[in-house]
Protein backbone atom coordinates (compact mmCIF):
# COMPACT_ATOMS: atom_id res chain seq x y z
CA UNK A 1 0.00 0.00 0.00
CA UNK A 2 1.39 3.85 -0.91
CA UNK A 3 2.79 5.91 2.20
CA UNK A 4 0.66 9.12 2.40
CA UNK A 5 1.66 12.27 3.24
CA UNK A 6 -0.49 15.03 4.56
CA UNK A 7 -0.32 18.91 3.73
CA UNK A 8 -1.27 21.36 5.75
CA UNK A 9 -1.19 24.88 5.58
CA UNK A 10 -2.57 27.34 8.53
CA UNK A 11 -4.56 30.64 8.34
CA UNK A 12 -4.13 32.43 11.37
CA UNK A 13 -5.89 35.63 12.25
CA UNK A 14 -4.26 37.90 15.09
CA UNK A 15 -6.02 40.81 17.03
CA UNK A 16 -4.03 43.82 17.44
CA UNK A 17 -3.62 45.34 20.54
CA UNK A 18 -4.18 48.64 19.91
CA UNK A 19 -5.94 51.05 21.98
CA UNK A 20 -8.47 51.88 18.87
CA UNK A 21 -10.15 50.27 16.20
CA UNK A 22 -8.78 50.09 12.87
CA UNK A 23 -11.01 52.71 10.94
CA UNK A 24 -12.72 54.30 14.14
CA UNK A 25 -11.86 55.99 17.51
CA UNK A 26 -14.16 53.80 19.50
CA UNK A 27 -12.19 51.03 22.02
CA UNK A 28 -10.34 48.20 20.67
CA UNK A 29 -11.74 46.57 24.03
CA UNK A 30 -12.88 43.13 25.12
CA UNK A 31 -15.59 42.32 27.94
CA UNK A 32 -17.53 45.80 28.15
CA UNK A 33 -21.40 45.55 28.06
CA UNK A 34 -22.48 44.79 24.45
CA UNK A 35 -22.92 47.48 21.54
CA UNK A 36 -21.15 50.30 23.62
CA UNK A 37 -17.80 50.29 21.92
CA UNK A 38 -19.68 51.35 18.42
CA UNK A 39 -20.25 54.49 16.04
CA UNK A 40 -21.63 55.60 13.06
CA UNK A 41 -18.26 53.73 11.33
CA UNK A 42 -18.23 50.23 12.62
CA UNK A 43 -21.95 50.31 12.92
CA UNK A 44 -22.07 50.64 9.04
CA UNK A 45 -24.33 53.70 9.05
CA UNK A 46 -25.00 55.46 5.85
CA UNK A 47 -22.40 57.94 5.07
CA UNK A 48 -19.89 57.25 7.53
CA UNK A 49 -16.18 57.31 6.50
CA UNK A 50 -13.44 55.06 7.39
CA UNK A 51 -9.90 56.28 8.56
CA UNK A 52 -6.82 54.08 9.11
CA UNK A 53 -4.93 53.74 12.58
CA UNK A 54 -1.40 54.28 11.76
CA UNK A 55 -0.92 52.05 15.24
CA UNK A 56 -2.45 49.14 13.31
CA UNK A 57 -0.37 49.83 10.01
CA UNK A 58 2.84 49.79 11.78
CA UNK A 59 2.34 46.76 13.72
CA UNK A 60 1.53 45.02 10.70
CA UNK A 61 4.71 46.12 9.23
CA UNK A 62 6.55 45.18 12.27
CA UNK A 63 4.92 41.38 11.88
CA UNK A 64 5.60 41.44 8.15
CA UNK A 65 9.39 42.03 9.01
CA UNK A 66 9.24 39.55 11.88
CA UNK A 67 7.85 36.64 9.37
CA UNK A 68 11.36 38.12 6.47
CA UNK A 69 8.26 39.36 4.46
CA UNK A 70 8.64 41.96 1.93
CA UNK A 71 6.90 44.67 2.83
CA UNK A 72 4.89 45.91 0.12
CA UNK A 73 5.81 49.54 -1.48
CA UNK A 74 2.44 50.17 -2.52
CA UNK A 75 -0.54 48.24 -0.61
CA UNK A 76 -4.56 48.83 -0.47
CA UNK A 77 -8.25 48.14 0.71
CA UNK A 78 -10.63 46.06 -0.91
CA UNK A 79 -13.97 45.24 -0.20
CA UNK A 80 -15.26 41.57 0.68
CA UNK A 81 -18.88 40.93 0.04
CA UNK A 82 -20.69 39.13 2.27
CA UNK A 83 -24.20 38.45 4.29
CA UNK A 84 -24.21 37.87 7.97
CA UNK A 85 -26.24 39.40 11.05
CA UNK A 86 -22.22 40.15 12.24
CA UNK A 87 -21.12 42.18 9.31
CA UNK A 88 -23.52 45.50 9.35
CA UNK A 89 -21.66 46.74 6.49
CA UNK A 90 -22.45 43.41 4.57
CA UNK A 91 -18.75 43.78 3.89
CA UNK A 92 -15.66 43.50 5.35
CA UNK A 93 -12.65 45.54 4.57
CA UNK A 94 -9.95 43.32 3.83
CA UNK A 95 -6.70 43.43 1.33
CA UNK A 96 -7.17 41.13 -1.83
CA UNK A 97 -4.38 41.43 -3.88
CA UNK A 98 -1.85 44.05 -3.08
CA UNK A 99 -1.61 43.19 1.35
CA UNK A 100 0.91 44.84 3.31
CA UNK A 101 3.20 41.83 3.72
CA UNK A 102 4.44 39.07 1.23
CA UNK A 103 6.25 36.01 1.13
CA UNK A 104 7.88 35.60 4.39
CA UNK A 105 9.53 32.72 6.87
CA UNK A 106 9.20 31.47 9.75
CA UNK A 107 11.76 28.93 11.22
CA UNK A 108 10.70 26.67 13.48
CA UNK A 109 12.48 23.40 15.04
CA UNK A 110 11.33 19.93 14.53
CA UNK A 111 12.59 17.27 16.20
CA UNK A 112 15.54 19.85 17.08
CA UNK A 113 15.84 20.78 13.79
CA UNK A 114 15.68 23.85 12.34
CA UNK A 115 13.08 24.26 9.48
CA UNK A 116 11.54 27.50 7.53
CA UNK A 117 8.31 27.41 6.93
CA UNK A 118 7.11 29.79 4.20
CA UNK A 119 5.08 32.59 4.73
CA UNK A 120 2.24 33.07 1.75
CA UNK A 121 1.28 36.79 2.98
CA UNK A 122 0.05 38.73 6.16
CA UNK A 123 -2.88 41.15 5.47
CA UNK A 124 -4.84 43.93 7.58
CA UNK A 125 -8.63 43.37 7.82
CA UNK A 126 -11.00 44.38 10.30
CA UNK A 127 -12.41 41.91 12.24
CA UNK A 128 -16.71 40.93 12.52
CA UNK A 129 -18.98 41.57 15.56
CA UNK A 130 -20.28 38.76 18.00
CA UNK A 131 -23.44 36.68 17.19
CA UNK A 132 -24.57 34.81 19.70
CA UNK A 133 -27.52 32.02 19.87
CA UNK A 134 -30.30 32.43 21.99
CA UNK A 135 -30.67 29.14 24.62
CA UNK A 136 -34.71 29.64 24.18
CA UNK A 137 -34.24 29.24 20.84
CA UNK A 138 -35.73 32.37 19.94
CA UNK A 139 -33.12 34.20 17.75
CA UNK A 140 -29.77 34.86 17.63
CA UNK A 141 -28.43 38.70 19.19
CA UNK A 142 -25.34 41.06 18.15
CA UNK A 143 -23.15 42.46 19.85
CA UNK A 144 -20.82 45.09 17.58
CA UNK A 145 -18.40 45.92 19.60
CA UNK A 146 -15.78 43.85 18.15
CA UNK A 147 -16.47 45.31 14.83
CA UNK A 148 -13.52 47.06 13.23
CA UNK A 149 -11.13 45.28 15.33
CA UNK A 150 -7.84 45.29 13.85
CA UNK A 151 -6.62 41.47 12.71
CA UNK A 152 -3.65 40.25 10.70
CA UNK A 153 -4.39 37.17 8.75
CA UNK A 154 -0.82 34.85 8.43
CA UNK A 155 -0.91 32.61 5.74
CA UNK A 156 1.52 29.75 5.39
CA UNK A 157 2.66 27.73 2.51
CA UNK A 158 1.02 24.67 2.35
CA UNK A 159 4.51 23.59 3.76
CA UNK A 160 3.65 21.75 7.02
CA UNK A 161 3.77 17.71 7.05
CA UNK A 162 2.56 16.69 10.41
CA UNK A 163 0.17 17.91 13.70
CA UNK A 164 3.55 18.26 15.19
CA UNK A 165 4.84 20.69 12.65
CA UNK A 166 1.38 22.51 12.61
CA UNK A 167 1.77 22.55 16.66
CA UNK A 168 5.03 24.19 16.50
CA UNK A 169 4.32 26.25 13.26
CA UNK A 170 2.18 27.72 15.86
CA UNK A 171 3.63 28.06 19.17
CA UNK A 172 6.91 29.72 17.51
CA UNK A 173 4.71 32.29 15.88
CA UNK A 174 2.48 32.96 18.96
CA UNK A 175 5.99 33.48 21.05
CA UNK A 176 7.40 36.00 18.03
CA UNK A 177 4.18 38.08 18.10
CA UNK A 178 3.87 38.42 22.01
CA UNK A 179 7.51 39.29 22.03
CA UNK A 180 6.97 41.90 19.66
CA UNK A 181 3.82 42.73 21.78
CA UNK A 182 1.50 43.64 18.82
CA UNK A 183 -0.86 40.97 20.14
CA UNK A 184 -2.19 39.07 23.19
CA UNK A 185 -1.88 36.16 21.02
CA UNK A 186 -4.95 34.84 23.44
CA UNK A 187 -6.47 31.53 21.48
CA UNK A 188 -8.95 30.84 24.26
CA UNK A 189 -10.26 34.99 24.57
CA UNK A 190 -9.87 34.63 20.72
CA UNK A 191 -7.34 37.14 19.85
CA UNK A 192 -5.20 34.02 18.12
CA UNK A 193 -7.58 32.12 16.11
CA UNK A 194 -6.40 29.09 13.38
CA UNK A 195 -8.10 27.71 10.43
CA UNK A 196 -6.25 24.70 8.79
CA UNK A 197 -6.33 23.52 4.59
CA UNK A 198 -5.56 19.58 4.64
CA UNK A 199 -4.67 17.45 1.84
CA UNK A 200 -3.20 13.65 1.79
CA UNK A 201 -0.66 12.77 -1.23
CA UNK A 202 1.12 9.44 -2.13
CA UNK A 203 4.71 9.92 -0.89
CA UNK A 204 6.83 10.90 -3.61
CA UNK A 205 4.07 12.98 -5.53
CA UNK A 206 4.49 17.20 -5.85
CA UNK A 207 0.61 17.58 -6.62
CA UNK A 208 -1.88 18.94 -4.43
CA UNK A 209 -4.92 16.35 -3.13
CA UNK A 210 -8.16 18.10 -2.64
CA UNK A 211 -7.80 19.98 0.40
CA UNK A 212 -10.43 20.63 3.11
CA UNK A 213 -10.50 23.18 5.45
CA UNK A 214 -11.29 23.06 8.89
CA UNK A 215 -12.61 25.63 11.29
CA UNK A 216 -13.36 25.89 15.02
CA UNK A 217 -10.01 24.80 16.67
CA UNK A 218 -10.07 26.94 19.64
CA UNK A 219 -6.15 25.61 21.16
CA UNK A 220 -3.07 24.65 20.17
CA UNK A 221 -4.09 21.00 21.16
CA UNK A 222 -7.31 21.80 19.68
CA UNK A 223 -5.38 21.94 16.53
CA UNK A 224 -3.23 19.31 16.65
CA UNK A 225 -6.21 16.55 17.38
CA UNK A 226 -7.82 17.63 14.52
CA UNK A 227 -5.70 17.80 11.87
CA UNK A 228 -4.53 14.16 13.25
CA UNK A 229 -8.00 13.13 13.29
CA UNK A 230 -8.69 14.62 9.44
CA UNK A 231 -5.66 12.96 8.14
CA UNK A 232 -6.27 9.99 9.48
CA UNK A 233 -9.85 10.01 7.76
CA UNK A 234 -8.80 10.86 4.52
CA UNK A 235 -5.84 8.96 4.08
CA UNK A 236 -8.31 6.18 4.82
CA UNK A 237 -10.77 7.58 2.08
CA UNK A 238 -7.75 7.61 -0.38
CA UNK A 239 -6.32 4.39 0.42
CA UNK A 240 -9.97 2.80 -0.30
CA UNK A 241 -10.20 4.72 -3.32
CA UNK A 242 -12.63 7.07 -2.36
CA UNK A 243 -12.33 10.98 -3.24
CA UNK A 244 -12.07 13.74 -0.66
CA UNK A 245 -15.02 16.20 -1.26
CA UNK A 246 -13.51 20.05 -1.33
CA UNK A 247 -15.62 21.48 1.67
CA UNK A 248 -15.44 22.84 5.25
CA UNK A 249 -15.49 20.32 8.02
CA UNK A 250 -15.89 21.94 12.38
CA UNK A 251 -13.80 20.51 14.36
CA UNK A 252 -16.20 19.29 17.11
CA UNK A 253 -14.35 20.04 20.91
CA UNK A 254 -16.29 16.98 22.31
CA UNK A 255 -16.08 14.48 20.18
CA UNK A 256 -12.48 15.31 19.12
CA UNK A 257 -13.77 14.90 15.10
CA UNK A 258 -14.40 17.11 12.27
CA UNK A 259 -17.74 17.07 10.85
CA UNK A 260 -18.58 18.87 7.39
CA UNK A 261 -20.77 21.76 8.06
CA UNK A 262 -22.78 20.78 5.19
CA UNK A 263 -23.70 23.83 4.55
CA UNK A 264 -24.96 25.12 0.34
CA UNK A 265 -21.73 24.85 -1.40
CA UNK A 266 -22.31 28.00 -3.06
CA UNK A 267 -18.92 28.91 -4.21
CA UNK A 268 -17.34 32.15 -2.56
CA UNK A 269 -18.08 34.67 -4.47
CA UNK A 270 -16.93 37.67 -2.73
CA UNK A 271 -17.08 40.15 -5.15
CA UNK A 272 -13.96 42.26 -3.81
CA UNK A 273 -13.23 45.95 -5.16
CA UNK A 274 -10.74 48.42 -3.60
CA UNK A 275 -12.31 50.44 -0.97
CA UNK A 276 -12.80 53.82 -2.62
CA UNK A 277 -13.31 55.28 1.18
CA UNK A 278 -9.97 54.81 1.71
CA UNK A 279 -6.36 56.10 -0.05
CA UNK A 280 -4.01 53.62 -0.75
CA UNK A 281 -0.35 53.28 1.49
CA UNK A 282 3.00 53.09 0.15
CA UNK A 283 6.16 52.14 1.92
CA UNK A 284 9.81 53.50 1.24
CA UNK A 285 12.56 51.25 1.71
CA UNK A 286 13.85 54.03 4.24
CA UNK A 287 10.06 54.01 6.24
CA UNK A 288 10.39 49.87 6.36
CA UNK A 289 14.66 49.91 7.61
CA UNK A 290 13.35 52.32 10.23
CA UNK A 291 10.56 50.06 11.60
CA UNK A 292 13.10 47.10 11.47
CA UNK A 293 15.65 49.24 14.24
CA UNK A 294 12.58 49.00 16.41
CA UNK A 295 12.41 45.22 16.12
CA UNK A 296 13.49 43.41 19.96
CA UNK A 297 15.48 41.23 20.62
CA UNK A 298 13.82 38.09 19.78
CA UNK A 299 13.75 34.57 21.69
CA UNK A 300 16.85 32.68 19.92
CA UNK A 301 19.06 35.80 20.30
CA UNK A 302 18.57 36.49 23.48
CA UNK A 303 18.71 33.34 24.58
CA UNK A 304 22.12 32.92 23.46
CA UNK A 305 23.00 36.07 24.74
CA UNK A 306 21.62 35.17 28.52
CA UNK A 307 23.46 31.87 28.48
CA UNK A 308 26.94 34.24 27.56
CA UNK A 309 26.56 37.02 29.55
CA UNK A 310 25.29 35.49 32.73
CA UNK A 311 26.42 31.47 32.55
CA UNK A 312 23.16 29.75 32.08
CA UNK A 313 22.37 26.18 31.80
CA UNK A 314 20.10 26.21 27.90
CA UNK A 315 17.44 24.67 29.82
CA UNK A 316 17.53 28.01 32.25
CA UNK A 317 18.20 30.66 29.29
CA UNK A 318 15.58 29.00 27.12
CA UNK A 319 12.97 29.42 29.95
CA UNK A 320 13.68 32.68 30.56
CA UNK A 321 13.51 34.27 27.41
CA UNK A 322 10.10 32.05 26.61
CA UNK A 323 8.26 35.18 27.40
CA UNK A 324 9.47 38.41 26.55
CA UNK A 325 8.10 39.72 30.33
CA UNK A 326 9.79 37.50 31.75
CA UNK A 327 13.29 37.90 29.81
CA UNK A 328 12.43 41.67 31.05
CA UNK A 329 11.99 40.75 34.48
CA UNK A 330 15.19 38.55 35.06
CA UNK A 331 17.29 41.06 32.94
CA UNK A 332 15.98 43.92 35.47
CA UNK A 333 17.19 41.79 38.39
CA UNK A 334 20.28 41.48 37.54
CA UNK A 335 20.72 45.37 36.87
CA UNK A 336 19.33 45.69 40.78
CA UNK A 337 22.47 43.89 41.79
CA UNK A 338 21.56 40.14 41.69
CA UNK A 339 23.70 37.56 40.15
CA UNK A 340 22.20 36.24 36.93
CA UNK A 341 22.88 32.68 38.27
CA UNK A 342 20.61 33.33 41.83
CA UNK A 343 18.24 35.40 39.71
CA UNK A 344 17.57 32.84 37.63
CA UNK A 345 17.54 30.26 40.20
CA UNK A 346 14.81 32.22 42.08
CA UNK A 347 12.92 33.22 38.72
CA UNK A 348 12.48 29.80 37.35
CA UNK A 349 12.20 27.42 40.92
CA UNK A 350 10.42 29.89 43.59
CA UNK A 351 8.51 32.72 41.14
CA UNK A 352 7.30 30.41 38.46
CA UNK A 353 6.39 27.92 40.85
CA UNK A 354 4.09 30.46 43.53
CA UNK A 355 2.60 32.46 40.16
CA UNK A 356 1.42 28.97 38.33
CA UNK A 357 0.13 27.92 41.92
CA UNK A 358 -2.02 31.23 42.07
CA UNK A 359 -2.73 31.09 38.59
CA UNK A 360 -1.33 34.62 37.77
CA UNK A 361 0.96 36.23 35.24
CA UNK A 362 3.93 37.42 35.94
CA UNK A 363 2.49 41.42 35.15
CA UNK A 364 0.33 40.61 37.78
CA UNK A 365 3.63 39.67 40.13
CA UNK A 366 3.95 41.63 43.11
CA UNK A 367 7.49 41.13 43.94
CA UNK A 368 9.49 43.69 41.85
CA UNK A 369 12.97 42.69 40.23
CA UNK A 370 14.41 45.29 42.65
CA UNK A 371 12.91 43.84 46.26
CA UNK A 372 13.48 40.18 44.55
CA UNK A 373 17.49 41.54 43.79
CA UNK A 374 17.22 42.78 47.74
CA UNK A 375 16.39 39.28 48.80
CA UNK A 376 19.13 37.43 47.08
CA UNK A 377 21.21 40.30 48.33
CA UNK A 378 20.48 39.26 51.95
CA UNK A 379 20.76 35.83 51.71
CA UNK A 380 24.39 35.89 49.88
CA UNK A 381 25.33 38.55 52.52
CA UNK A 382 24.41 35.95 55.13
CA UNK A 383 21.97 38.63 56.67
CA UNK A 384 19.10 35.42 56.42
CA UNK A 385 19.02 32.03 55.62
CA UNK A 386 18.28 30.84 52.70
CA UNK A 387 15.97 28.52 54.35
CA UNK A 388 14.06 31.89 55.93
CA UNK A 389 14.47 33.29 52.48
CA UNK A 390 12.38 30.29 50.90
CA UNK A 391 10.18 29.47 53.38
CA UNK A 392 9.39 32.94 55.27
CA UNK A 393 10.45 35.81 53.55
CA UNK A 394 9.69 34.87 49.52
CA UNK A 395 6.23 33.76 50.50
CA UNK A 396 4.93 37.22 52.63
CA UNK A 397 6.84 39.16 49.42
CA UNK A 398 4.60 37.23 47.13
CA UNK A 399 1.45 37.90 48.83
CA UNK A 400 1.73 41.73 50.17
CA UNK A 401 4.91 43.07 47.84
CA UNK A 402 6.50 44.01 51.24
CA UNK A 403 9.50 44.84 50.97
CA UNK A 404 12.07 41.49 52.14
CA UNK A 405 14.24 44.21 54.72
CA UNK A 406 10.98 45.11 56.48
CA UNK A 407 9.35 41.39 56.54
CA UNK A 408 13.17 40.56 57.84
CA UNK A 409 12.86 43.06 60.51
CA UNK A 410 9.40 42.31 61.24
CA UNK A 411 9.76 38.83 61.99
CA UNK A 412 13.29 38.98 63.31
CA UNK A 413 15.21 36.69 60.84
CA UNK A 414 18.18 38.62 60.88
CA UNK A 415 21.01 35.72 60.80
CA UNK A 416 22.79 35.31 64.03
CA UNK A 417 26.71 35.21 63.14
CA UNK A 418 28.25 36.07 66.77
CA UNK A 419 30.38 33.44 67.75
CA UNK A 420 29.57 34.43 71.46
CA UNK A 421 25.53 33.97 71.34
CA UNK A 422 26.19 30.69 68.60
CA UNK A 423 28.94 28.97 71.69
CA UNK A 424 25.89 29.74 74.05
CA UNK A 425 23.57 28.13 71.83
CA UNK A 426 25.85 24.87 71.32
CA UNK A 427 26.74 24.44 75.15
CA UNK A 428 23.09 24.94 76.26
CA UNK A 429 22.76 22.16 73.46
CA UNK A 430 25.53 19.73 74.59
CA UNK A 431 23.73 20.36 77.69
CA UNK A 432 20.00 19.23 76.85
CA UNK A 433 21.66 16.19 75.46
CA UNK A 434 24.05 13.98 77.82
CA UNK A 435 23.22 11.06 75.57
CA UNK A 436 25.65 13.18 72.51
CA UNK A 437 27.70 13.69 74.95
CA UNK A 438 28.52 10.46 76.59
CA UNK A 439 28.84 9.22 72.96
CA UNK A 440 31.48 12.00 72.47
CA UNK A 441 33.36 10.77 75.58
CA UNK A 442 33.91 7.28 74.15
CA UNK A 443 35.10 8.25 71.03
CA UNK A 444 31.98 8.98 68.44
CA UNK A 445 32.99 12.04 66.65
CA UNK A 446 30.50 11.83 63.98
CA UNK A 447 27.44 11.99 67.05
CA UNK A 448 28.26 16.07 67.05
CA UNK A 449 26.17 16.22 64.02
CA UNK A 450 22.90 15.50 65.75
CA UNK A 451 23.23 19.03 67.85
CA UNK A 452 23.07 21.41 64.62
CA UNK A 453 19.17 20.55 64.76
CA UNK A 454 19.20 21.45 68.92
CA UNK A 455 21.10 24.58 67.64
CA UNK A 456 19.04 25.42 64.93
CA UNK A 457 15.52 24.86 67.27
CA UNK A 458 17.23 27.05 70.20
CA UNK A 459 17.94 29.97 67.58
CA UNK A 460 14.58 29.62 66.30
CA UNK A 461 16.44 28.84 63.01
CA UNK A 462 18.35 31.89 63.13
CA UNK A 463 22.04 30.96 63.58
CA UNK A 464 23.95 30.92 60.36
CA UNK A 465 24.41 27.59 60.06
CA UNK A 466 27.93 27.27 58.20
CA UNK A 467 29.13 29.26 61.44
CA UNK A 468 26.70 26.74 63.56
CA UNK A 469 28.82 23.71 61.76
CA UNK A 470 32.11 24.78 63.12
CA UNK A 471 31.55 26.09 66.45
CA UNK A 472 30.08 22.38 67.17
CA UNK A 473 33.26 21.33 65.56
CA UNK A 474 35.31 22.98 67.65
CA UNK A 475 33.38 23.02 71.19
CA UNK A 476 32.81 19.19 71.15
CA UNK A 477 36.81 18.15 70.40
CA UNK A 478 37.00 18.82 73.64
CA UNK A 479 35.38 15.93 75.50
CA UNK A 480 36.36 13.50 72.64
CA UNK A 481 39.29 11.10 73.62
CA UNK A 482 42.87 11.77 73.15
CA UNK A 483 44.23 10.58 69.70
CA UNK A 484 46.35 7.14 70.78
CA UNK A 485 50.40 7.83 70.67
CA UNK A 486 51.71 7.11 67.65
CA UNK A 487 53.56 3.59 68.73
CA UNK B 1 -25.02 37.98 -23.19
CA UNK B 2 -26.11 38.18 -19.54
CA UNK B 3 -28.39 35.15 -19.11
CA UNK B 4 -31.01 34.52 -16.82
CA UNK B 5 -29.27 32.86 -14.69
CA UNK B 6 -26.59 34.94 -14.03
CA UNK B 7 -29.22 37.70 -13.35
CA UNK B 8 -30.67 35.61 -10.55
CA UNK B 9 -26.97 34.25 -9.27
CA UNK B 10 -26.27 38.11 -8.87
CA UNK B 11 -29.66 38.79 -7.06
CA UNK B 12 -29.30 35.98 -4.98
CA UNK B 13 -25.62 37.26 -4.35
CA UNK B 14 -27.12 40.84 -3.15
CA UNK B 15 -30.21 39.23 -1.19
CA UNK B 16 -32.78 40.94 -3.88
CA UNK B 17 -35.95 39.59 -4.72
CA UNK B 18 -37.09 39.85 -8.37
CA UNK B 19 -39.76 39.23 -10.32
CA UNK B 20 -40.14 38.68 -13.43
CA UNK B 21 -41.38 42.06 -14.32
CA UNK B 22 -38.19 43.61 -12.50
CA UNK B 23 -36.27 41.31 -14.66
CA UNK B 24 -37.46 42.69 -18.10
CA UNK B 25 -36.37 46.73 -16.54
CA UNK B 26 -33.12 45.33 -15.13
CA UNK B 27 -32.20 42.62 -18.28
CA UNK B 28 -31.66 45.54 -20.90
CA UNK B 29 -29.63 47.90 -18.49
CA UNK B 30 -27.65 45.56 -16.93
CA UNK B 31 -26.49 44.70 -20.97
CA UNK B 32 -25.49 48.13 -21.76
CA UNK B 33 -23.91 48.21 -18.84
CA UNK B 34 -21.86 45.39 -19.93
CA UNK B 35 -21.71 46.57 -23.85
CA UNK B 36 -19.83 50.17 -22.34
CA UNK B 37 -17.34 47.78 -20.33
CA UNK B 38 -16.56 46.20 -23.34
CA UNK B 39 -15.83 48.93 -25.51
CA UNK B 40 -13.29 49.91 -22.53
CA UNK B 41 -11.54 46.59 -22.53
CA UNK B 42 -10.52 46.70 -25.99
CA UNK B 43 -8.35 49.60 -25.39
CA UNK B 44 -4.69 48.65 -25.06
CA UNK B 45 -3.67 49.19 -21.20
CA UNK B 46 -0.62 47.63 -21.75
CA UNK B 47 2.05 49.18 -19.32
CA UNK B 48 -0.75 51.20 -17.99
CA UNK B 49 -0.99 50.89 -13.72
CA UNK B 50 -4.43 49.58 -12.75
CA UNK B 51 -6.21 52.12 -10.88
CA UNK B 52 -6.32 51.77 -6.74
CA UNK B 53 -7.92 54.98 -6.04
CA UNK B 54 -9.61 57.91 -8.36
CA UNK B 55 -7.66 60.62 -6.43
CA UNK B 56 -4.27 61.05 -5.74
CA UNK B 57 -4.18 60.54 -2.45
CA UNK B 58 -1.97 58.26 -0.11
CA UNK B 59 -1.41 57.08 3.49
CA UNK B 60 -4.44 58.90 5.11
CA UNK B 61 -3.93 58.02 8.64
CA UNK B 62 -5.28 59.06 12.17
CA UNK B 63 -3.03 58.25 15.51
CA UNK B 64 -4.48 55.60 17.73
CA UNK B 65 -6.51 58.00 20.34
CA UNK B 66 -9.77 56.99 21.79
CA UNK B 67 -12.94 59.06 20.44
CA UNK B 68 -16.18 59.00 21.72
CA UNK B 69 -18.41 56.53 21.10
CA UNK B 70 -22.03 56.58 20.33
CA UNK B 71 -24.34 56.22 23.85
CA UNK B 72 -25.75 52.66 23.39
CA UNK B 73 -29.53 53.12 23.05
CA UNK B 74 -28.29 55.59 20.39
CA UNK B 75 -26.11 52.83 18.63
CA UNK B 76 -29.86 50.64 19.04
CA UNK B 77 -32.21 53.00 17.72
CA UNK B 78 -32.24 52.29 14.36
CA UNK B 79 -32.96 48.32 14.78
CA UNK B 80 -36.52 46.87 14.34
CA UNK B 81 -35.43 44.55 17.70
CA UNK B 82 -33.41 44.83 20.79
CA UNK B 83 -32.74 43.40 24.19
CA UNK B 84 -30.72 44.00 26.66
CA UNK B 85 -28.65 46.18 25.06
CA UNK B 86 -28.31 43.64 21.77
CA UNK B 87 -29.73 43.93 18.23
CA UNK B 88 -31.65 41.03 17.79
CA UNK B 89 -31.71 38.82 14.44
CA UNK B 90 -34.05 35.53 13.50
CA UNK B 91 -32.35 32.71 14.40
CA UNK B 92 -28.99 32.31 12.47
CA UNK B 93 -27.91 28.22 12.55
CA UNK B 94 -25.07 26.93 11.54
ZN1 LIG C 1 -16.53 52.82 15.90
Amino acid sequence: MAQYEAVIGLEVHVQLNTATKLFCRCRNHFGDPPNTNVCPVCLGLPGALPVVNQAAVAHAVKTGLLLNCTIAAFSKFDRKHYFYPDLPKAYQISQYDLPVCRAGWLEILLNEQPRRIGITRVHMEEDAGKLMHDEGGGGSVVDLNRTGTPLLEIVSEPELHSPDAAYAYLTTLKQLISYLGVSDCNMEEGSLRCDANVSVRPVGVTTLGTKVEIKNMNSFKGVHKALSYEIERQTKAVSAGQAIVQETRLFDTVQEKTVSMRSKEEAHDYRYFPDPDLAPMTFSAAQVEAVRATLPELPRARKERFAAQFALSDYDATLLTSERAMAEYFEATVQAGASGKAAANWIANNLLTALNAAHLTLAQCRITPAQLADMIALVESNAISSTNAKNDVFPVMFATGASPQAIVDEKGLRQVSDTTQIDAWVRAALEQNPAVMAALTSGKAKAAGTLVGAVMRLSQGKANPALVNARIAELTRAYLPPPPEPA
Amino acid sequence: MISHTDIAYLARLSRLAMSDADLAVFMPQLQQILAYIEQLRALDTTGIEPTAHVLPLRNVTRADDVGASLPQAAALQSAPQVGDGFFCVPAVIE
